[in-house]
């Protein structure tokens, strides 16, 4: 019984990711579509500045500003039809909901969550990677992340299903408390977020290069202070779910090891990271850290939380050993 | 605006040109250095180079949570380690530096929280801002068409926006200019109110974790199934006290080990032998109160008067009985053995000093289940850690076991230095290791005597703790995300309407400005908007 689902399980994994793979080309090429689309050139925009006082750019509000005098930073252009972009959603919705599918299955062979160590946790951090950046198509149009979705949780997929992959067995005690439930699935929500903040700071990087070498924006992708609005808004509530994890381990620590806080490597890493992003939210509000600076340090921090979850685990010594490896 | 945040913040207006500066006084070194020290420039600085200074003691084993570690890494670089040693890296997060680099930085902090706290104290007290001159350079801005309304009119619709503003949450003013009568609106006082109570509380856990060290200690018990532990200070196998420690503090209380059960997976092929559950059973007395029949498990401790006691580990503890030739017990009594790995192969030193002709100490190594010598070999080897097929394996050594000099002697080890080998591998006499089944019996060299193994117990090994600090820690880490998520969600922003007179006509203009982040402030203006024109029959003016 156990062993037909684990079958079932890897198989929709599988799937997905060949679905994934679709969905990245179509993805990819639409971003060669964009980048070749000819536009008329765009004025970059200082923030609008409010006589007396400093408004905060990127405000969805500047849009509509029917007598404005200021130049209008233009919003993201609605992308021109494209079928690539549309193929690539759609590839993308089903490869979730087999991987989710997958994702579930698994979790119901082991009789627990899906995530009690690196294989099932690299599982269900991807799924929420994508999961995010379905649900905020809803709201914002972030379709030109979609290669980079695409192709990261394709990697990660592989990585985890060659590398990381081991059979259901049953947790230790160390383990079986319902704080696994609840610290490592925020943990994996906070990955999420971070991930596509991080998605967004490459994309402003890259705009913002092209700016400076005098080039064309790529076309119907965001000017970089949008998406660095954009990334900011994710990595905050990235960084909410990243204090409650630190803090509900914290609790759990207390619970299973006897101390709440012991400096141990997983510890460790989970400070540097919530350290690096509580410098960011700094930056964003430094005067002369806007721009390619704090967008720098989105991706150190999201560097980090990938070196803490593949290196760390891996190599470094500690008690949190549950890569099941 | 926000004079009382740093200078650098974003929010501020940039920096005057500097003026040709006069002469620093020492008052005026100061004041300068506490400028430099409280800005956002040094905060964000502080907090990367934190997050910088806590990656070496990642990389390298500490004193603290991995002593074992440390002797190792120190065997294996010695002169590396002479380095890392004279830089404090095997201590990272109490040394020097380490330290230096957070109380900078909690300084820093507080030094910009205290004047902004009195500012915002302020402010949750004073009026809206008077309204701009031109709505239409703001955010959000929107007008109604015009409307010929008169003066009774105009003060109806100044009313129902004073009327509506106050339902949604704002304070707010009403101003009558030359320019038209307007209300002011601000809300989102809490944003700030979040964000200083975060970095306050902060501090709190900064302080409650500080002071806590002084209250806390950790003590470590091993206990045999059989055996009982007091807590005072003499029955502790070891334990680390903090600086305000009081021994004739301890709680009064005591617990026996009455069972300990340990499940392993027996159905699951990819995983049999490995742990399922561990219970120990205890029984205990709280004051010399009535017995209690109590169980403590691996995520959930025990509360015995003002600590906790948790179980960290177990292994199993060979009853060893020593006999001299006249068959006189000499020693009898369980020796817990360390694991060594997952099928609980064990190690443990039994130390003999009186009763024989010869002090004799025996190093031994405790096979659970041994494998089938077929299957493995001549070796020994453990292949399950429950006991299906136990083996106790002794080597014996004869001489000073360097118990008398007054040192203090680890019970988990045997110093070899004044003793021969007299049977084991490669021992003097080639006389061969002494194995042992449960119950079994068997001579010593030399005409010692006997030993007999004669029980196995399994031991629970507890860690107790006393942590007074560790609900005001909790209750500052509930006050940092509380105030986390009012300081990054709650919209601050101003709203204002008013009521424009154009010719004979009013129009009614509506707009708003952001403070901080506000992703809201367009659809919450365009929500004020529609039920204010609706509310006075007016059309917006798209
Ligand atoms: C332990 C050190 C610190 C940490 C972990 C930290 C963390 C944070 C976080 C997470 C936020 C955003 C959350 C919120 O707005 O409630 C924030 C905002 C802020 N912090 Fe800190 N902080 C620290 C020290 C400081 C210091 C030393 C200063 C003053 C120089 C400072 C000034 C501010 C200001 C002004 C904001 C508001 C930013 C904005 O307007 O968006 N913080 N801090």
């Amino acid at each position: 019984m156990t062993a037909q689902l684990v079958t079932y399980s890897l198989g929709a994994i599988y799937s997905a990711m060949v679905v994934y793979a679709f969905a990245f080309i179509a993805f990819t090429l639409d971003l060669a579509r964009r980048a070749s689309t000819r536009r008329v050139e765009v004025s970059v925009a200082a923030p609008v500045t409010v006589a007396a006082t400093t408004a905060t750019a990127g405000s969805t509000a500047v849009l509509d500003r029917p007598d404005s005098a200021a130049p209008v930073t233009p919003g993201p252009e609605v992308p021109a039809r494209s079928r690539a972009a549309r193929l690539g959603m759609s590839f993308t919705i089903i490869a979730w909901v087999l991987h989710v599918g997958g994702t579930v299955l698994r979790g119901v062979a082991a009789g627990r969550v899906p995530w009690a160590n690196m294989f099932e946790f690299s599982l269900t951090a991807t799924a929420i990677i994508v999961g995010v950046f379905l649900v905020v198509q809803l709201w914002q149009d972030l379709r030109f992340l979609g290669a980079y979705v695409a192709g990261f949780v394709l990697i990660f997929l592989g990585i985890a299903t060659t590398n990381f992959y081991v059979d259901v067995v049953p947790l230790p005690p160390a383990l079986q408390s319902g704080w696994l439930v609840i610290h490592v699935f925020v943990a994996s929500l906070g990955t999420g977020f971070y991930g596509l903040g991080a998605a967004l700071s490459v994309v402003q990087l890259v705009q913002q290069r092209r700016m400076a070498k005098g080039l064309r924006f790529i076309a119907s992708v965001p000017d970089p202070d949008r998406l660095e609005t954009m990334a900011y808004r994710l990595i905050v509530v990235g960084f909410v779910f990243w204090t409650f994890t630190l803090m509900a381990g914290a609790i759990w620590a207390e619970h299973a090891w006897g101390r709440y806080w012991g400096w141990d490597t997983k510890e460790v890493w989970t400070f540097i990271i919530w350290t690096i992003y509580a410098g960011y939210i700094h930056a964003r509000a430094t005067r002369g850290w806007r721009g390619s600076r704090s967008a720098t340090l989105a991706l150190i921090g999201f560097g980090a939380v990938l070196f803490n979850f593949t290196i760390v685990n891996l190599f470094f010594k500690g008690l949190h050993s549950y890569s099941g490896l | 605006m926000d004079s009382h945040r740093p200078s650098d913040h974003y929010d501020n207006d940039a920096p005057e040109k500097p003026i040709a500066q006069p002469r620093l006084g020492v008052v005026g070194y100061l004041r300068f250095f506490w400028r430099q020290l409280t800005s956002m420039r040094t905060a964000l600085f502080l907090l990367l180079l934190l997050a910088f200074a806590a990656v070496p003691g990642s990389l390298v084993p500490q004193i603290t949570s991995d002593p074992n570690g440390v002797i190792q890494y120190r065997a294996a670089n010695p002169g590396l380690s002479k380095v890392l040693d004279a830089l404090g890296v095997f201590n990272t997060y109490t040394s020097v530096w380490f330290s230096a680099i957070y109380l900078l930085l909690f300084i820093s902090l507080v030094g910009c929280v205290i004047p902004r706290t009195k500012h915002h104290l302020d402010a949750l007290r004073a009026q809206p801002p008077k309204t701009p001159a031109r709505l239409s350079r703001l955010e959000g801005f929107r007008a109604t068409a015009a409307a010929p309304l008169d003066a009774e009119g105009v003060a109806g619709a100044i009313t129902a926006a004073r009327q509506l503003l106050r339902r949604s949450g704002y304070r707010v003013r009403v101003l009558s200019g030359a320019d038209g009568d307007s209300v002011s609106a601000e809300r989102g006082y809490l944003r700030e109110t979040g964000n200083l109570v975060f970095h306050a509380a902060l501090v709190g856990i900064l302080i409650s974790v500080g002071f806590g060290g002084g209250f806390i200690y950790t003590g470590q018990k091993v206990v045999v199934v059989g055996q009982s532990f007091t807590n005072t200070l003499s029955d502790y196998d070891s334990i680390s006290p903090g600086r305000w420690f009081n021994p004739d503090a301890l709680a009064r209380y005591s617990l026996t080990l009455t069972r300990f059960k340990a499940t392993y997976e027996s159905q699951n092929v990819h995983a049999i032998g490995s742990p399922t559950d561990y219970t120990a059973y205890v029984t205990t007395s709280e004051n010399g109160g009535a017995p209690k029949k109590q169980t403590i498990k691996v995520n959930s401790p025990l509360t015995l008067g003002d600590t906790q006691v948790y179980l960290l580990g177990n292994g199993y503890a060979p009853v060893v009985t020593v006999k001299d030739p006249k068959g006189t017990v000499v020693f009898s009594q369980p020796v817990p053995f360390l694991p060594q790995d997952a099928n609980l192969t064990s190690v443990g030193f039994v130390k003999i000093p009186d009763g024989l002709a010869k002090q004799i100490g025996m190093i031994g190594l405790f096979y659970p289940t041994e494998c089938d010598p077929s299957l493995c070999g001549a070796n020994l080897a453990s292949v399950h850690p429950d006991l299906l097929n136990p083996v106790l394996a002794l080597q014996v050594y004869q001489g000073n076991l360097g118990l008398d000099n007054g040192k203090a002697v680890n019970a988990f080890a045997l110093n070899t230095d004044h003793l021969t080998k007299i049977a084991g591998f490669e021992s003097a006499n080639k006389v061969p290791g002494i194995d042992l089944r449960l119950g079994q019996t068997k001579q010593l060299p030399n005409g010692l005597g006997s030993v007999t193994f004669s029980a196995i117990p399994r031991y629970a090994s507890l860690d107790i703790h006393h942590d007074p600090t560790q609900l005001w820690a909790l209750g500052f880490a509930v006050l940092v995300f509380a105030g986390l998520i009012t300081g990054l969600f709650v919209p601050r922003r101003r709203v204002w309407v008013k009521a424009v007179r154009r010719g004979d006509d009013v129009v009614i203009e509506y707009a708003g400005l952001a403070r901080g982040e506000d992703p809201g402030l367009d659809a919450a203006i365009a929500e004020i908007a529609r039920k204010h024109s609706q509310q006075l029959g007016l059309t917006m003016n798209s």
